[in-house]
C-alpha cells in the first residue's frame, strides 16, 4: 500500500512539474517574457529590472530553475490591467468559484448516482427510458445552451430570478442549477452502465441463488462494485466543472475565476493566464491524486496490479 | 449505454442474396436501423448537403447588413417569409447566417477530427513500434493531456498565442487525440501478438509497411467509430470557445459564434440565439445516436 | 559447409512464479544450449512433446526473437534478431510457415495480393503484370485454382489456407524453409495433401528445411535427419531409420513406442513415461530425463549426459556413455 501511495504521489509531482514546464515553454516561445509579463506600456527601468530580477541574462537552464523557485514562492509577477499581483488578482475571485462548483458537484453526486442506480435496477421499465432520454442533455446540449434556456424561462420570462450578476443567494442559483444538471445527466449514465455491468457479473447472480434477500445482494455487492468505475467519473467531473465554470460564469456574468480567464484571455492579460493555468493543473492534480487514493483504498487489486507495474 | 436502441435483427430472408429484389432490400435497410438512426442519418444527410452548398441556400448574403429591417421577428412569431428565422440587430437574415455558421462549424470540426485522428494513430502506432522509453513518454504526454480540462489548454494557447482560423482549427485537432492515441496504441499491441502482423514483418516487410498497409486497415473500423463519437465533442468545444468570443472571430459565423452575440438580444430577440442553439443540439445528438450506432455494430468492447 | 550451423544455443526467459504478491522469479530455459547442422537441400525434423522448445528453436535459427548465449550461421554470415535492413534482406533467404494459417494471413486482403507480397517487398521495382503471373505461377503450384486469387482468407479451407502461407513463403525461392508444425492445426486428411505437397516442392526447388513436429510419423516421412528434443535440449539425434528402429535414449524408445502401427503391436511393449509431465521452469538436476525414465541411475540424479557421437547419430545418455568408469558405477 505505501508503494502505491508513493507511486501515485511521485506521478502527481510529475505531473505538476511538466505543468510549470509547459507554462515556462510557452511563456518563452510567446516572445519577450518581460514584456509579457509587464505588458508593452512598461517602463523601460521596470522592464530592466524585471530582466535583471528573473536573471533573463543568464543561460536558459538557470532561468528555468529561477522560473521555478519563483513559481513556488508565489512570484508569478503583475496584472496588466491594474499592475496588482497576478496572484492576488485570482486569489480573491477562487471564493466565487467555489460557491458555485461545489453546491453543483453535490447536485451532480446526490442526482446522478441514485438515479442512474435506479435506472439500471429498473432497466427497460418507463423511469430507466426516462432517466436515460433526460441524460442525453449531458453529452448534446452545450453548457450555455443549457444556461441561455433556464435564463430565458426564469428569467426572462417568469422573472423570478436574476439573469446575471451576484451578490444575493438568487443570482447563485440558475449557475448551480445549469452546471448541476449537466453533471447529473452524465454521471447518472456512467453509474448506470457501470451498475449494469455488476449486476451481469456471475458473483451477483450466484450470491442471488443462494438465497441472500436482493436488496442485501444490491447493497452489499452491487453497489459496493459499482462504486469503484464511478469513482473515476467523478474524479473526471472535477475537470469537467472546471471548464464548465469557464462558461457559466460568462453566462451569468458570475466574477469568478472562469470570467477571469475568458476576460484575461481576450485582454491577453498573461500573468494572470498563466496563474490560473498553473492554479487549474494544481487542482486536477490533488483531485487525481485524491480519486486514486481513494480507489487504491477500495479496490486492493488495482493496487498491486499498479505496484507489479512498477511505473 | 445506448444498445437498446437497436433491437434484435430480423432474420434476414434469403442470405445468399439472390432472391433479393429492390424492394426487400428496402426492407432489411429499415429493419437494420431503428428509427432513431434513421432521423440522425436524415439530419446528417441535411447538415451536409448545408456543408456544400450553403451559399446558394442562403436567401441573402450573410454579412449583408439592412438597418431598416433590424430585429425583424420570425414566422412561427407572426413574422413574414422575406425572413424565414428573422433578422439580428443589425439587420442580417439569420437563416443565411445560420448556414454559413453550420459550414464553418462542422468545416472546421471534421478537420479538427482528422488532425486529431491522424496525431492520435501515429503516436499510438509510434508507442507501439518503440515500446520502452519512448512508449513511457507517450504514456506520460496522454496522461498529462486527459488530467487538464481541454478548454483550459485551448484558452491560454489563444491567449499566449493569439488567434486566427488555421491555429485555431488546429489547436481544436489537439482535442481527443490522446483517446484515439490509446486505443490506437492498445490495438496495435494486440495486432502484434496476433500471427498477421507478425508474419508479415517475417516475410521482411518494413515497419511502415505492416503498420500502413496491415495493421490499419484491420483496425480502421474501430478508429472510425471513435473519431465519430470525438466529432459532437469538437462541435460543443469550438461552440463554447467561439461563444466566449474566443474563437471563430467575426466577420466570420460559427454556431457558438452566433449564440455568444445573440444572448445580448436574448429579451428582445431570442430568436437569434434559440436557432443556432438547436442546430448545435440536433447535431450533436444525431452524430453521438450514429456514432454509438456504428459501435454496437462494429464493435461492442469499445467504450 | 553445412548451409546452417547451429551451436550452444540458448534462450531463456524471466518468469514469476504464481503465489502471492511478490511471486518468486525464476528462469525458463526453454532451448538450453542445442547445437545442430542443417545441410543444403536437407530436412532436419524436430520432434518432441509440447514445451520441450521447439518452436523457441524455430524462432531462435530464424532470428525472430534473440538468444541468450551461442551462435546461428546462414550461410557463412551470422544471423541477428536486430529486424534492421540487412535482417529484412536475408528474409529472401529464410522463410517460415506457420501453425496457424489464419492466424497468419491478413484477413482483410486478397490471397492473391498476399502470396505477392514478399516480391512486393523484396523486388519492389518488379512490372505489376510480372508479379501478377509470378503469383498465378505459385497458386499453381501449391494447387490452389486460378480463380481463388481474390478470395479472402476466412473463405478458404484450413488446407488452402496452409497452401496459401506455402506458396506466399515460397515466392522469393529461398534457400532455407522453418515449418513450425505445418499440419498440426489441418484435418487428418487434408495432412497427407499438404505434406506430399511440401515434399515435392522441395524436390523440385531443392530447399533445406527445419521441420518441427510431434508427431513422429510425419517428422520420419519429411525428414533426412531427426532429432529429440527433451527440456530444451537434444538428447538424440540421427539418420530417421536408425532412430525410429532403434532409438537409443529412453525417451526416444518411448515416444517410438508409442505411434500406433499395427505390425509392431506384437514385438514392442508400449513404454508408459512414469512421473509428472515436463515442467521447463523446474528443471530437475543432472539428467533432465530422470525423474521418468524407467532406467535411470544414481549418475543421472547428479551429472547432466553429454551428446555423444555412435556412428552416424548422436545420444546424450549415460547408458550409453562410452566411458569404461561410468560403466562400472552404472553396474554398481
Amino acid at each position: 500500500m505505501l508503494a502505491y501511495v508513493l507511486n501515485r504521489m511521485g506521478r502527481a509531482l510529475v505531473t505538476i512539474v511538466i505543468i510549470v514546464s509547459l507554462a515556462f515553454v510557452i511563456l518563452r516561445l510567446s516572445g519577450d517574457p518581460a514584456i509579457t509579463i509587464l505588458g508593452p506600456e512598461a517602463p523601460p527601468q521596470a522592464v530592466e529590472a524585471f530582466r535583471k530580477a528573473w536573471g533573463l541574462d543568464q543561460p536558459i537552464w538557470v532561468q528555468y530553475l529561477k522560473y521555478f523557485s519563483a513559481v513556488f514562492q508565489g512570484d508569478l509577477g503583475n496584472s496588466m490591467r491594474d499592475g496588482r499581483s497576478a496572484l492576488a488578482v485570482v486569489w480573491e475571485r477562487v471564493p466565487l468559484t467555489l460557491a458555485i462548483t461545489v453546491p453543483a458537484l453535490l447536485i451532480n453526486i446526490l442526482i446522478g448516482l441514485p438515479a442512474g442506480v435506479l435506472a439500471a435496477l429498473l432497466r427497460n421499465t418507463a423511469f430507466d427510458r426516462l432517466i436515460m432520454t433526460v441524460s442525453v442533455i449531458g453529452f448534446t446540449v452545450p453548457s450555455f445552451v443549457m444556461g441561455l434556456t433556464l435564463a430565458l424561462v426564469f428569467a426572462v420570462s417568469f422573472r423570478l430570478l436574476p439573469s446575471g450578476g451576484s451578490g444575493t443567494i438568487a443570482h447563485a442559483v440558475l449557475p448551480v442549477v445549469t452546471m448541476g444538471i449537466i453533471g447529473a445527466a452524465v454521471i447518472a449514465r456512467f453509474t448506470r452502465s457501470a451498475m449494469l455491468e455488476v449486476l451481469g457479473q456471475p458473483y451477483i447472480r450466484t450470491a442471488s441463488a443462494k438465497g441472500a434477500a436482493w436488496s442485501r445482494v444490491i447493497m452489499r455487492h452491487a453497489l459496493a462494485n459499482a462504486a469503484i468505475p464511478t469513482m473515476t467519473i467523478i474524479g473526471f467531473m472535477v475537470g469537467s466543472l472546471v471548464a464548465g465554470a469557464v462558461v457559466v460564469e460568462s453566462v451569468f456574468s458570475w466574477p469568478g475565476v472562469g470570467r477571469l480567464l475568458v476576460t484575461a484571455v481576450a485582454n491577453r492579460d498573461l500573468a494572470v493566464v498563466q496563474v490560473i493555468l498553473l492554479f487549474i493543473g494544481f487542482t486536477m492534480v490533488t483531485a487525481n491524486l485524491a480519486v486514486d487514493l481513494l480507489y487504491g483504498w477500495v479496490d486492493p487489486r488495482l493496487r498491486t496490479k499498479a505496484d507489479r507495474a512498477g511505473t | 449505454m445506448s444498445v437498446e436502441t437497436f433491437p434484435d435483427e430480423e432474420p434476414r430472408h434469403g442470405s445468399g442474396g439472390s432472391v433479393h429484389n429492390a424492394k426487400s432490400r428496402l426492407k432489411v435497410f429499415f429493419e437494420a436501423r431503428p428509427p432513431t438512426v434513421l432521423l440522425a442519418l436524415a439530419w446528417i444527410g441535411l447538415m451536409l448537403i448545408v456543408v456544400a452548398f450553403a451559399p446558394l441556400l442562403a436567401p441573402y448574403d450573410y454579412l449583408a447588413i439592412s438597418l431598416s429591417d433590424r430585429l425583424a421577428p420570425p414566422v412561427f412569431l407572426d413574422g413574414g417569409w422575406v425572413h424565414p428565422l428573422g433578422t439580428d440587430e443589425l439587420g442580417r437574415d439569420v437563416l443565411s447566417r445560420l448556414l454559413m455558421s453550420i459550414r464553418i462549424s462542422i468545416v472546421i470540426a471534421f478537420l479538427s477530427t482528422l488532425i486529431a485522428a491522424t496525431l492520435g494513430v501515429s503516436l499510438g502506432f509510434f508507442a507501439a513500434y518503440f515500446r520502452g522509453r519512448a512508449e513511457q513518454v507517450i504514456l506520460m504526454m496522454i496522461d498529462a493531456q486527459a488530467a487538464m480540462p481541454f478548454m483550459i489548454i485551448a484558452l491560454a494557447v489563444l491567449a499566449f498565442f493569439g488567434n486566427s482560423l488555421v491555429l485555431f482549427t488546429v489547436l481544436m485537432g489537439f482535442y481527443g487525440w490522446e483517446r484515439i492515441a490509446r486505443i490506437a496504441r492498445g490495438l496495435a499491441l494486440s495486432a502484434n501478438e496476433q500471427g498477421y502482423a507478425t508474419a508479415v514483418r517475417d516475410l521482411g516487410a518494413s515497419p511502415w509497411r505492416i503498420y500502413g498497409r496491415h495493421i490499419l486497415p484491420n483496425i480502421a473500423s474501430t478508429l472510425i467509430v471513435s473519431m465519430t463519437l470525438n466529432f459532437p465533442e469538437v462541435i460543443l468545444l469550438e461552440s463554447g470557445l467561439s461563444f466566449l468570443g474566443l474563437g471563430v472571430q467575426p466577420p466570420l459565423s460559427s454556431l457558438g459564434n452566433m449564440v455568444g452575440y445573440g444572448r445580448d438580444y436574448i429579451q428582445s430577440a431570442p430568436w437569434i440565439m434559440l436557432a443556432p442553439s438547436l442546430v448545435i443540439v440536433l447535431t450533436t445528438l444525431a452524430i453521438s445516436i450514429i456514432g454509438d450506432w456504428l459501435r454496437d455494430l462494429f464493435d461492442p468492447t469499445l467504450r | 559447409m553445412a548451409l546452417l550451423r547451429v551451436r550452444e544455443l540458448k534462450r531463456h526467459y524471466d518468469v514469476r512464479l504464481p503465489g502471492g504478491l511478490m511471486g518468486r522469479r525464476a528462469k525458463l530455459k526453454a532451448v538450453d544450449g542445442i547445437s545442430f547442422d542443417v545441410e543444403k537441400g536437407k530436412t532436419l525434423g524436430l520432434v518432441g512433446e509440447s514445451g520441450c522448445g521447439k518452436s523457441t528453436t524455430a524462432k531462435l535459427v530464424l532470428g525472430l526473437i534473440p538468444a541468450n548465449a551461442g551462435s546461428i550461421t546462414f550461410d557463412g554470415k551470422p544471423v541477428t534478431a536486430s529486424h534492421d535492413a540487412a535482417w529484412r534482406a536475408m528474409r529472401r533467404r529464410m522463410q517460415m510457415i506457420y501453425q496457424d494459417p489464419l492466424g497468419a494471413l491478413d484477413r482483410r486482403l486478397p490471397i492473391a495480393d498476399q502470396i505477392g507480397e514478399p516480391l512486393v517487398i523484396h523486388e519492389p521495382g518488379l512490372a505489376a503484370s510480372y508479379r501478377r503471373e509470378r503469383v498465378a505461377e505459385l497458386m499453381a503450384a501449391v494447387g490452389l485454382r486460378r480463380d481463388q486469387a481474390g478470395s479472402y482468407p476466412h473463405e478458404l479451407s484450413g488446407g488452402q489456407r496452409q497452401r496459401v502461407i506455402i506458396a506466399r513463403a515460397l515466392a522469393l525461392s529461398p534457400d532455407f524453409l522453418v515449418c513450425d508444425e505445418p499440419v498440426s492445426a489441418l484435418d487428418v486428411s487434408i495432412q497427407a495433401q499438404v505434406l506430399n505437397l511440401l515434399e515435392d516442392l522441395r524436390a523440385k526447388n531443392g530447399f533445406a528445411s527445419l521441420f518441427i513436429s510431434h508427431d513422429l510419423k510425419v517428422v520420419r516421412q519429411m525428414s533426412n535427419r531427426v532429432a529429440v528434443m527433451y527440456l530444451g535440449l537434444i538428447v538424440e539425434e540421427g539418420p530417421p531409420e536408425a532412430i525410429f528402429h532403434d532409438p537409443m535414449h529412453p525417451y526416444t524408445r518411448a515416444l517410438v513406442s508409442a505411434i500406433p502401427t499395427p505390425a509392431r503391436r506384437g514385438r514392442r511393449e508400449r513404454i508408459v513415461l512414469q512421473g509428472d509431465p515436463p515442467n521447463p521452469v523446474d528443471k530437475p538436476a543432472g539428467c533432465p530425463f530422470h525423474p521418468r525414465c524407467p532406467s535411470a541411475m544414481d549418475i543421472c540424479r547428479t551429472t547432466p549426459p553429454k551428446l555423444i557421437g555412435h556412428g552416424p547419430r548422436r545420444v546424450a545418455c549415460h547408458l550409453h556413455d562410452d566411458a569404461p568408469e561410468t560403466r562400472l558405477i552404472a553396474a554398481e
